[in-house]
């Protein structure tokens, strides 16, 4: 070792470059960081968002940032992009497949139907779930998918996902707080971008030290991706699990609201025109996702968990109504699956309850292109 | 370890540098080190044994010092102060039990302090016998020693292990029928057996130095290498303990270079490694053969930078402490040859079992006059090897592992022989030598690395469907 090494130079040092490292990479990590993947290069890009809490089984793990979760997934992978016809299918964990392994999912089972376009283009689906229950956060999905450029959007709804408290406070929107923003002015939409769950970024939240978690996730989630590669695992799959509830309380509630209030006033119909908004030319097509419809205890005042009758009525009513109104492309499956073929929610299908409802929407996205072409 | 323990320990390691400079030196390692090892000492479910394990450390220690110091050592009172601070800090520990310091000392989970005073009292009687008693006889050398290989293999051997879970359970008043494989940790027990040994050994053979047992206690827990090694030898690390051989400032500079390098080995390599490196669970999972090659070189990968981070950890924790811990590994993936390998991987470990087992070994063989060189070549590398993967845990797949070695090692050295002459000839370019290197060097790093399927997965019969995997055959 140097005997004449100047312990405070050398601090001096450490400092300058420290700082050089904290505040002169903001450029390079403020935007695009997340585009940096091994995805779709090294790795296959994966089948869904990458999402679980359970890295170690699941070889998958959440993060919040979007241009990540997008470039990880098989949708950036453009190269046959100009060949096929793309359809997004948008919503909550039910598209997204929980307990469900990729093929099984409405992506993979609607991919296994080998669907072509009259000019013998094949349709190809994309998982664009993501197991969040709120139309803000399928808004934000709905956007960054435009850059990928879709041939038709099917988006799955559920009730659950329309209370304007759900709107902001899925963590993945209230963490994109500048992507959300922008769609909120840009398109006008009906949101408070003052809300409180936004908590607004400072510049040091854009140095390399205010970056170190979403740095950390990206980094983990290439490391993640090579053994998702290696195991074609992306879900943690319990040898047992708890069954959607069946049998209820004598409780007509939902949310504050309770049987004979107008819940219309208070759900985020809005977001669907702001959806069509922001998809522009690309179609969107609305589905309302089967749920689970018990006949257990009380199931004349509930349909499930998540819906009284009454509540659940009311909005398959406005839902009917609204589309009439604006003309979106509305099918209502509420009732396609039967109630063995729910896992472990009121939202979650069997890989054959999947299987009905593929059918389902193959025959409605036929029906369609037979009535107007969609590309 | 986790990071922020490893930052709590650098952190006082810095203030300690500082204030071993200003005196108490002794007193401060030693303290210090047996405040960590009760701090670093992993929770478990038996009732009072995160107290206990430590506790017995300390007492092991106490009386590994008694019965290989001199007669004239032992009798100076210094001893008898140092083992009166100990006593004090035990029952310091003791005594979290009846103060309410929620988490702060919550680990420590002590039993009764009048439990605690009959253990002491029965322990400091032996000691004190052994401090009066004039000479140590072989036989309670070779007792002791006897002892802690005794400790070790139950500790070490899943079914033992569960046994004796199931006794001190019984003992303590809880459900024995709980009691599960390996639930009994003992904080750096391997490598304080390996010190223990070590200076029964060199006392047996006239080596050990004179030390008190303050500096005794020192070396076997001085907390940087307590954990992970390296294992140092007593008469080069007494030569630290007794004197200051540089500046605070070289001290901290030298020590912060080899903690960074370390940290970043540690949390940033290894544990990212670790997310791709083979294990018991993904090893079935792989869907292809590329993916079982990615595995299992990432697992080498880890395995390298998590071990040889920890030593840089060590090291660097002890230049803090103006401590000059010895290397543990150098290159080891670049040499061309599995001696050259084993002669850089965890090179303190393989020393230790070169002095006190294979060379013995071989001393007795020969003298014997009844083996061929080879069969003493044959017989000692292979046990040597098998002694060190039993070392790793008492199973058949760390048998197979040094199994695996010792024949390596054995055949490398046939061939050595056999292609000596040739491959001289060869080297005479340039070319060749630098090819015949990288050859080595790919065979050896190949070698090493298939031999990581056994010392990873618990099952042999896992190992060898994981093998056939790799090329193309499962």
């Amino acid at each position: 070792m140097e005997e004449n090494v100047n312990i405070k130079r050398l601090l001096a040092k450490t400092l300058i470059l420290l700082a050089l490292l904290t505040f002169g990479l903001i450029p390079l990590i403020k935007d695009d960081l997340g585009k940096v993947s091994l995805y779709n290069l090294f790795v296959p890009g994966r089948y869904r968002f990458p999402y679980g809490e359970n890295p170690d089984q699941s070889f998958n793990m959440s993060l919040f940032n979007l241009e990540a979760n997008f470039a990880s997934h098989e949708v950036s992978d453009q190269r046959n992009s100009s060949n096929e016809f793309r359809v997004f299918l948008i919503g909550d964990s039910s598209v997204w497949g929980t307990l469900l392994k990729p093929e099984e999912t409405l992506a993979g089972q609607l991919n296994n139907l080998g669907m072509h376009m009259p000019d013998g283009t094949p349709i190809r689906f994309f998982n664009l779930g993501y197991p969040t229950l709120s139309l803000a956060k399928d808004l934000l999905f709905l956007e960054e998918s435009l850059e990928f450029q879709p041939d038709l959007i099917i988006w799955l709804l559920t009730l659950e996902s329309f209370p304007d408290d759900k709107q902001l406070t899925s963590p993945i929107v209230s963490h994109n707080y500048h992507k959300f923003s922008s769609l909120i002015n840009h398109y006008d939409i009906d949101l408070n971008s003052d809300d409180e769950v936004f908590s607004e970024t400072t510049y040091w939240d854009q140095t390399l030290i205010g970056q170190q978690r979403n740095l950390a996730d990206i980094f983990r989630l290439q490391f993640y991706g090579v053994m998702w590669g290696i195991t074609g695992i992306d879900q943690h799959y319990p040898q047992d699990y708890e069954a959607a509830k069946r049998n209820f309380e004598e409780d007509t509630t939902f949310h504050d609201w309770d049987k004979g209030d107008i819940i219309s006033d208070d759900l985020a119909y809005h977001l669907l025109n702001s959806g069509y908004k922001i998809a522009g030319k690309t179609p969107i097509l609305l589905v309302n996702e089967p749920i689970l419809i018990s006949s257990g205890m009380n199931s004349d005042l509930r349909y499930n968990y998540y819906y009284p009758i009454w509540a659940y009525d009311q909005y398959r009513q406005n839902m009917q109504e609204l589309s009439k109104e604006n003309g979106w492309y509305y099918q209502d499956l509420w009732n396609l699956i039967a109630e063995e073929e729910f896992t472990n929610t009121a939202i979650h299908f069997t890989p054959k309850g999947v299987g009905i409802l593929s059918e389902r929407i193959s025959e409605m996205i036929m029906e369609q292109i037979g009535k107007q072409p969609l590309n | 370890m986790s990071f922020q323990e490893i930052a709590i320990l650098i952190l006082i390691s810095l203030l300690l540098g500082l204030l071993i400079r200003r005196g108490h030196r002794e007193n401060l390692l030693l303290v210090s080190s047996m405040v960590f090892i009760y701090w670093l000492q992993p929770g478990m479910s038996l009732r009072y044994l995160s107290f206990w394990l430590p506790t017995a450390t300390l007492c092991l220690t106490m009386i590994s010092w008694a019965i290989t110091a001199q007669p004239e050592i032992r009798k100076k009172s210094k001893n008898i102060w140092t083992s009166v601070l100990i006593i004090i800090f035990v029952i310091g520990a003791g005594l979290v039990r009846y103060l309410d310091l929620g988490e702060l000392l919550g680990f420590l989970h002590p039993p009764r302090l009048g439990q605690i005073f009959l253990f002491l009292i029965a322990v400091m009687g032996f000691f004190l016998i052994l401090l009066n008693t004039k000479r140590i006889s072989s036989g309670a050398l070779w007792g002791f020693f006897s002892g802690l290989i005794f400790i070790f293999i139950i500790i070490k051997t899943p079914y033992l292990s569960q046994q004796a879970s199931a006794v001190w359970r019984t003992l303590a008043g809880q459900s024995a029928a709980l009691a599960r494989t390996e639930e009994i940790r003992w904080l750096g027990f391997s490598y304080l057996a390996f010190r223990i040994l070590h200076t029964i050994r060199d006392r047996q053979s006239g080596r050990l130095p004179d030390i008190t047992l303050r500096e005794y206690m020192i070396y076997i827990i001085f907390f940087p290498s307590f954990i992970a090694g390296p294992i140092d030898r007593v008469q080069n690390f007494i030569k630290d303990i007794c004197q200051t051989t540089s500046t605070y400032q070289e001290d901290v500079i030298k020590g912060g270079e080899r903690l960074i390098v370390g940290l970043f080995k540690k949390f940033v390599i290894a544990d990212s490694l670790s997310i791709i490196a083979l294990n018991n669970q993904n090893a079935i999972q792989a869907n292809s053969t590329l993916g079982s090659w990615i595995l299992l070189y990432s697992f080498s990968l880890q395995i390298f930078f998590d071990f040889s981070g920890y030593t840089d950890i060590a090291i660097g924790l002890g230049n803090l402490l103006n401590i000059h811990l010895p290397e543990n590994f150098k290159q080891p993936y670049l040499k061309p040859n599995l001696t050259q390998f084993w002669n850089n991987w965890h090179i303190t470990l393989t020393n230790w079992f070169r002095t006190y087992f294979f060379y013995p070994l071989s001393r007795t063989m020969r003298k014997s006059r009844r083996y061929s060189a080879f069969m003493i070549l044959m017989i000692s590398q292979i046990s040597t090897m098998i002694l060190v993967g039993l070392w790793h845990g008492v199973t058949e797949s760390f048998v197979i592992w040094g199994l695996w070695h010792g024949l390596g090692l054995l055949v490398q050295n046939r061939w050595s022989s056999f292609a000596k002459s040739k491959i001289v000839q060869l080297e005479e370019s340039f070319f060749l030598k630098g090819a015949i290197n990288v050859i080595g060097i790919f065979f050896t790093f190949h070698y090493v690395t298939l031999g990581w399927i056994w010392f990873v997965l618990p099952e042999p019969s896992q190992g060898w469907i994981f093998i056939k995997s790799l090329f193309g055959a499962a």
